[in-house]
């Protein structure tokens, strides 16, 4: 197993902020929104500079939703920050119909998505965001994994044009990706090759898999871990490509196991390679209060869970 | 009268030391509001609501009231808890682990006093109409409350709701909104500002009134005249002035204490300013 060291821990969402501030820099074109959770969305940055290029809609997001597809029509860039459930499903048709089917290049940019906002609880903490995005045709889906990949993700998607949805989180974890990579938007980022069980993680997901990919070196079984950071597109080449060799498959996100990223894997498996699959994700239920580290073991996310996913996937090997 | 407002004065400060010991224990939640509102929501349930603490979810012949603005549960859920639904020491779990006091209020864990889940703005006053037409529809005379935000009405459903009520006359219907000037990014005229909001309301055919929510015994006034204006064709609204933080100096009036957690010292400065007048939990 690659050995994977960090030396600090750090917020996704303020990779973002970062990646925003960046954005801003070099792009005059970029325009950030917000409604009402500046502070939240990391964006503090971005407005001390770019001042005449914020927009604050306040606590209106659907409204927000139509100013940025509105903002796209004489070429700006809108990035629009709130929490991912306000960023979905709050405003999913004005999404569907003023950005997705009418081709706008608007960046929807989600901070507190999944389980690890912790005691705010399940209004908050969507678990639906993936599936919902994903399914709008042309919409591509991004969930990064640490802080230097979620800030190299926000300036991928300034310079590519279309509608994207960028996921990311609250809690503070491992950056443990290095600092000048080069994000490419739809293609899986190897983090261990190995032989025994393909591991694919997505955001938060993948330092657990890391994690678990050691405790699985120990019990004698090689992990090949795979981040997929861009669900939509799929890398399918990198995925089928690694099944082929090892015969079965985990997928680990903090979504619901209706709809998330391992629904698309085995969307592949079943019609290219059919190969066993564990989901590693919240079994078709909402979230709730208390501090993260406490919600991702009672919802079984886990690295013990994913060692336990591998091994039982294993006995069912093609 | 069912307490005197020198009673009601002191089980608003119970209130209050609940809803910061809450917030501290967990370090989260949100305290501005929570104190902002602890005089309505004492006068509310200790006075005004027709209702029974043996938690009956349809509520036949009770008054019903919901709240929008569900990020301030602390001091709605140590109300319930101090006017009978439930055990006060249930207030120690508030936002932990396999808890019915959930960060935003909700069905989900069966918690009586609760409705419906609030906690993503702007959706309550829609589903308070709901159940005033309902109660229209069963001939029960009794009333339905709601509260929402001031900063929470920038949600364009409120908006819906404010055209739907007047008409189709549902006049037992008390909304009121907790008009305290500020919301996360910092006062609601520098975020987005309401502008008039008395001549918004009226203009959409509410019965405006305004009160000082921070004034006992004006506040209790304010809800019995409101009970008042029911059934003459008009939904009533309650403008009501509050302070953010108010009962404690440090918080008082400021944004910066919408959604923060006191330290250990704050903690003890804060509820030295608030007299324990029926026991802490
Ligand atoms: C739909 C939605 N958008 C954003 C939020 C995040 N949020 C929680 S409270 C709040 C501010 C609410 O302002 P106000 O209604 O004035 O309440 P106060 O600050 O006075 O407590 C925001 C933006 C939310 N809960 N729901």
């Amino acid at each position: 197993m690659k050995k994977y060291t960090y030396t600090e821990k750090k917020d996704t969402r303020s990779g973002f902020g970062a990646g925003l501030h960046e954005a801003g820099k070099r792009n005059e074109n970029v325009v950030a929104l917000c409604a009402d959770l500046v502070g939240s969305l990391k964006m503090d940055a971005f407005i001390k500079d770019f001042p005449e290029r914020f927009v604050q809609v306040g606590i209106a997001e659907a409204n927000m939703m139509g100013i940025a597809a509105g903002l796209t029509i004489s070429g700006k860039i809108p990035f629009t920050g709130t929490f991912a459930n306000f960023s979905t499903g709050r405003v999913y048709d004005q999404i569907r119909q003023s950005i997705a089917y009418s081709g706008k290049n608007v960046k929807i940019c989600a901070s507190h998505a999944g389980l690890t906002l912790g005691e705010d609880g399940a209004t908050h903490q969507i678990l639906e965001d993936i599936g919902l995005m994903k399914m709008l045709p042309g919409m591509v889906v991004i969930n990064p994994c640490d802080y230097n990949q979620t800030k190299a993700a926000t300036l991928a998607i300034m310079d590519n044009e279309g509608p994207v949805y960028l996921r990311f989180g609250r809690p503070v974890i491992p950056v443990f990706t290095p600092e000048d990579q080069k994000f490419e938007i739809g293609k899986a980022w190897m983090v261990n090759e190995g032989t025994d069980v393909t591991i694919i993680a997505t955001g938060h997901m993948v330092w657990r898999a890391i994690e678990a990919g050691e405790q699985l070196a120990e019990l004698g079984i090689d992990a090949e871990i795979i981040n997929i950071h861009t669900i939509k597109p799929l890398d399918e080449e990198a995925i089928l490509k690694s099944v082929k060799k090892t015969g079965c498959v985990v997928t680990c996100e903090e979504h619901n196991k209706f709809g998330g990223l391992g629904e698309s894997v085995a969307r592949l498996l079943t019609t290219e390679y059919l190969a066993a699959q564990e989901f590693v994700a919240v079994n078709d239920s909402f979230g709730e209060s208390a501090t993260p580290d406490q919600l991702m073991t009672k919802y079984k996310l886990d690295p013990d869970d994913i060692v336990a996913a591998a091994q039982k996937v294993i006995k069912r090997k093609r | 009268m069912k307490h005197t407002i020198s009673d009601l004065e002191d089980i608003a400060s119970q209130v209050r030391r609940d809803c910061l010991r809450m917030v501290h224990a967990v370090q989260s939640g949100h305290p501005g509001a929570s104190l902002g509102c602890a005089d309505f929501f004492t006068a509310l349930y200790f006075e005004v609501l027709n209702h029974n603490p043996e938690f009956k979810m349809e509520g036949v012949g009770e008054d019903l009231f919901f709240l929008s603005n569900g990020h301030i549960s602390p001091v709605w859920y140590s109300v319930l808890a101090r006017s009978g639904y439930f055990e006060v020491s249930e207030l120690k779990t508030f936002r932990k682990l396999d808890s019915r006091l959930q960060g935003h209020p909700t069905t989900h864990e069966g918690l009586p006093g609760v409705r419906i889940a609030s906690g993503s703005l702007g959706q309550g006053l829609s589903v308070a109409i709901g159940a005033a037409l309902g109660k229209k529809l069963d001939g029960d005379k009794s009333l339905v409350y709601a509260l929402m935000g001031d900063g929470e009405l920038q949600e364009g459903q409120n908006w819906e709701a404010l055209m739907f009520a007047p008409f189709h006359k549902v006049d037992n219907l008390i909304a009121s909104v907790d008009y305290n000037g500020q919301q996360i990014d910092g006062p609601t005229e520098k975020v987005l500002s309401l502008e008039n909001l008395q001549a918004k309301f009226e203009s959409f055919g509410w019965h405006v009134i305004t009160s000082d929510g921070n004034d006992m015994a004006e506040i209790v006034k304010a809800l019995h005249y409101a009970k008042s204006l029911t059934g003459k064709g008009k939904p009533i609204l309650n403008l009501m002035s509050t302070q953010m933080g108010y009962g404690v100096d440090f918080m008082v009036g400021t944004h910066k204490w919408h959604g923060s957690a006191p330290s250990n010292e704050q903690l003890e400065t804060a509820l030295g300013q608030l007299k324990e007048t029926a026991g802490d939990y």
